[in-house]
């Protein structure tokens, strides 16, 4: 008893000590996102109030020191990305940029980032580049990446039995890079990948691909693209009758996306994701307050960039500073669990391992309510679903 | 790469005639509008994409808003979207289109892109970008057993549509007497204005009549695509090649050009998927060096 007080003292002590350790009187926080195209349902405004949500949680204050949130359209080019962080970084006094639903637009930024010493938490940005080849140690990626939501939705489906796999994948690298991680879990499960289809980016009319798939004699028909491809794929599926014989498996899928598909068609479909608002208590009590202010529920990439918000908070509140490298060291001592990360560590090479949920659509007799639209099957343990850290980060090899 | 059964290429063939009619549909659309107008109408993708975003309010929002019996059903849409969108095209070419006409094509061009930008935008802010989901109506659902595919009936119901509106749009141009009194209007207008015909009344029908075929695919295209601001904008470059290759103003032009290449593109998808965009485009490039005036077009 006697020792927690002395060290409770001593942390407060040390945050006191720490007054002048807040960069330019200010913490300022960047949302970097697409705010107009097409993944501005699953992040966009969205993701800005869920930091806002995160600030006010936290009183608006930091060591003392006003909270700032500020926010802009990266319209996922990574020029335009970078050129906004640059300025921010510069002159806008900005000390950390998150979200990035074009994994492209934070690969960009992270190499800025690491030259200004500041911090980057990808929260839509999933390319598992992000944590391997191209990793910094300034980078946190916070929801989740390619290989974990694959791994979870592969491995539930070759253990029912499903173990011949075709795909349809969206030509380009987040596409392959889905495709890649999906099929390395379906074959060391014992699966087989039967073949796949490249679409071009955006597709449009999927029928040629799916009919292929279809003859393929597969039992999984996995879909390696997002947002309105997914949506479009799944809606020609339905058309096509293929999912009378075959499953059809979107390996990223937001709640958003299920809502514009509805219930009808999507039924029965299993996602991993990295958060889903009707999972316990806790998550829901925070999903209410954001459907207040947004009328959306979130998607997992908005309450990512809440709880990735929070804990930087956090971290600055404990660490006594908002320098870049002293603020990821605190992160990485921390244990994360919030209302949207549950059992959650931050590695070495920038991943945020945490529990997965295994989701199953529900029918539309299944959902009492609005957004009610996923059974959790299975809460997947990190260390099951997050790929070993990638050797080609020099970060993990020192 | 060649080892493709004959069913499943029947089966491809068949997805790529069903693209062809919107292909088809669309680009005859625009043929009309250029014909006439001069006017290359950028913002036809956007006319396509509001006509489906109208079936899908009249179908699931209006019942909302008046209560269940104002719900608007497929067969009724059908009409009733495109004569809307129709309308606010007129609405469009007498209040700003009109005054262009004397200059280069390029403003006609610059002043379309910028309403269908408007449109997309404005669309964008109150739908959100994942947009809506929109069913067939209950005649249309399931599908027959052709053998080599299942076939959706309501893609049959679209191959059959457009080719139909293809048709009696095509007669009513090139065999009634309106269509002579367009055709000369495209050749010469100011001579036909002397012998007392209404000109300017007449462009702006055409305009109309341009918006609202674009506004029957949209409406056709509704239950097959997820309706979203951007469902037009992802076509219309496609369709524009279709236009080109086809030859700016010529309507038969369009429908055969539209069909051949829905089933061009339906093969490369087959062959090598990773071409299937840019075929289109390498004829259209071919077609501009051999024939600049389009296959079925005329040089001036």
């Amino acid at each position: 008893m006697q020792f927690k007080k002395l060290s409770v003292c001593l942390a407060a002590c040390a945050a006191l000590a720490a007054h002048a350790q807040v960069s330019d009187d200010v913490v300022k926080i960047g949302v970097l996102n697409d705010l107009s195209g097409i993944y501005s349902d699953l992040a966009g405004q969205g993701s800005v109030t869920a930091a806002r949500m995160a600030i006010e949680e936290m009183g608006g204050k930091v060591l003392g020191k006003p909270v700032e949130l500020v926010f802009a359209d990266h319209q996922n080019k990574p020029d335009v990305a970078a050129n906004l962080a640059r300025g921010w970084f510069d002159q806008g006094k900005v000390d950390m940029v998150t979200d990035f639903p074009t994994a492209s637009t934070a690969l960009a930024v992270m190499e800025i980032a690491k030259q200004k010493n500041r911090i980057v938490m990808p929260s839509a940005g999933l390319a598992t580049a992000i944590i391997g080849e191209k990793c910094t140690p300034l980078t946190a990626q916070w929801t989740t990446n390619t290989y974990a939501l694959a791994a979870g939705t592969a491995r539930a489906l070759v253990k029912e039995g499903k173990k011949k796999w075709y795909f349809i994948t969206a030509d380009y690298t987040f596409g392959h890079s889905l495709e890649k991680d999906a099929s390395e879990v379906i074959k060391a499960d014992g699966g087989t990948v039967l073949g796949s289809s490249r679409h071009p980016f955006p597709g449009g009319d999927f029928s040629s691909f799916l009919l292929k798939a279809q003859s393929s004699g597969a039992d999984v028909i996995a879909l390696a693209n997002a947002g309105n491809d997914t949506v479009n794929a799944i809606k020609q599926a339905n058309e096509y009758g293929i999912t009378r014989k075959q499953v059809v498996a979107p390996l990223l899928m937001y709640i958003s996306d299920v809502h514009s598909i509805g219930l009808e068609k999507a039924q029965g479909m299993y996602l991993s994701e990295a958060f889903y608002w009707d999972f316990d208590e806790r998550s829901r009590a925070w999903s209410r307050k954001f459907f207040e202010k947004q009328k959306r529920m979130p998607t997992a990439a908005q309450a990512g960039v809440y709880s990735a918000t929070l804990n930087y908070l956090k971290a600055i509140q404990a660490a006594g500073t908002d320098e870049a490298k002293a603020v990821m060291t605190q992160l990485r001592k921390m244990d994360i669990d919030d209302a949207v990360i549950r059992h959650g560590k931050l590695r070495e090479d920038g991943a945020l391992v945490h529990d997965m949920l295994l989701l199953q659509v529900k029918s539309p007799a299944e959902s009492k309510a609005p957004w009610d639209y996923y059974k959790v099957k299975t809460v997947l343990k990190g260390a099951d679903v997050y790929p070993p850290i990638n050797p080609a980060c020099q970060l993990a090899a020192k | 790469m060649f080892d493709i059964s004959m069913q499943a290429l029947a089966a491809q063939l068949l997805v790529g005639l069903i693209n062809g009619c919107f292909y088809a549909v669309l680009s005859m659309g625009l043929a009309i509008i250029f014909g006439l107008l001069n006017i290359i109408n950028f913002a036809h993708g956007a006319q396509f994409m509001v006509a489906a975003f109208l079936a899908w309010i009249g179908f699931a929002q209006l019942p909302l808003l008046l209560g269940p019996e104002f719900r608007i059903n497929f067969w009724v849409a059908l009409v009733l979207a495109p004569v809307i969108v129709g309308g606010l095209g007129i609405l469009l070419e007498k209040t700003l289109l009109k005054r262009l006409y004397h200059l280069d094509h390029l403003y006609g061009l610059l002043l379309t892109f910028g309403v269908a930008l408007v449109l997309e935008g404005a669309f964008r802010h109150f739908y959100g970008i994942s947009g809506a989901s929109y069913d067939p109506p209950a005649l249309l659902q399931g599908g027959v057993d052709l053998g080599f595919m299942y076939m959706p009936v309501y893609r049959g119901f679209v191959v059959v549509a457009s080719l139909s509106i293809c048709v009696v749009t095509w007669y009513l141009f090139e065999k009634t007497r309106l269509g002579a009194l367009l055709r000369a209007g495209t050749e010469n207008p100011k001579l036909l204005q002397a012998f007392g015909v209404n000109i300017p009344l007449m462009i702006t029908l055409t305009y109309g009549f341009g918006v609202a075929l674009a506004g029957v695919a949209g409406v056709l295209a509704a239950p097959i695509m997820q309706i979203n601001p951007l469902m037009g904008a992802n076509l219309l470059n496609i369709v524009f090649a279709v236009v080109v290759i086809g030859g700016l103003g010529s309507i038969m032009g369009a429908i055969l050009t539209g069909l051949s290449l829905g089933l061009l593109e339906g093969l490369t998808k087959v062959f090598y998927p990773e071409a299937s965009t840019v075929v289109v485009f390498v004829i259209m490039a071919v077609v501009l060096i051999a024939r600049p005036a389009g296959m079925f077009g005329k040089e001036h």
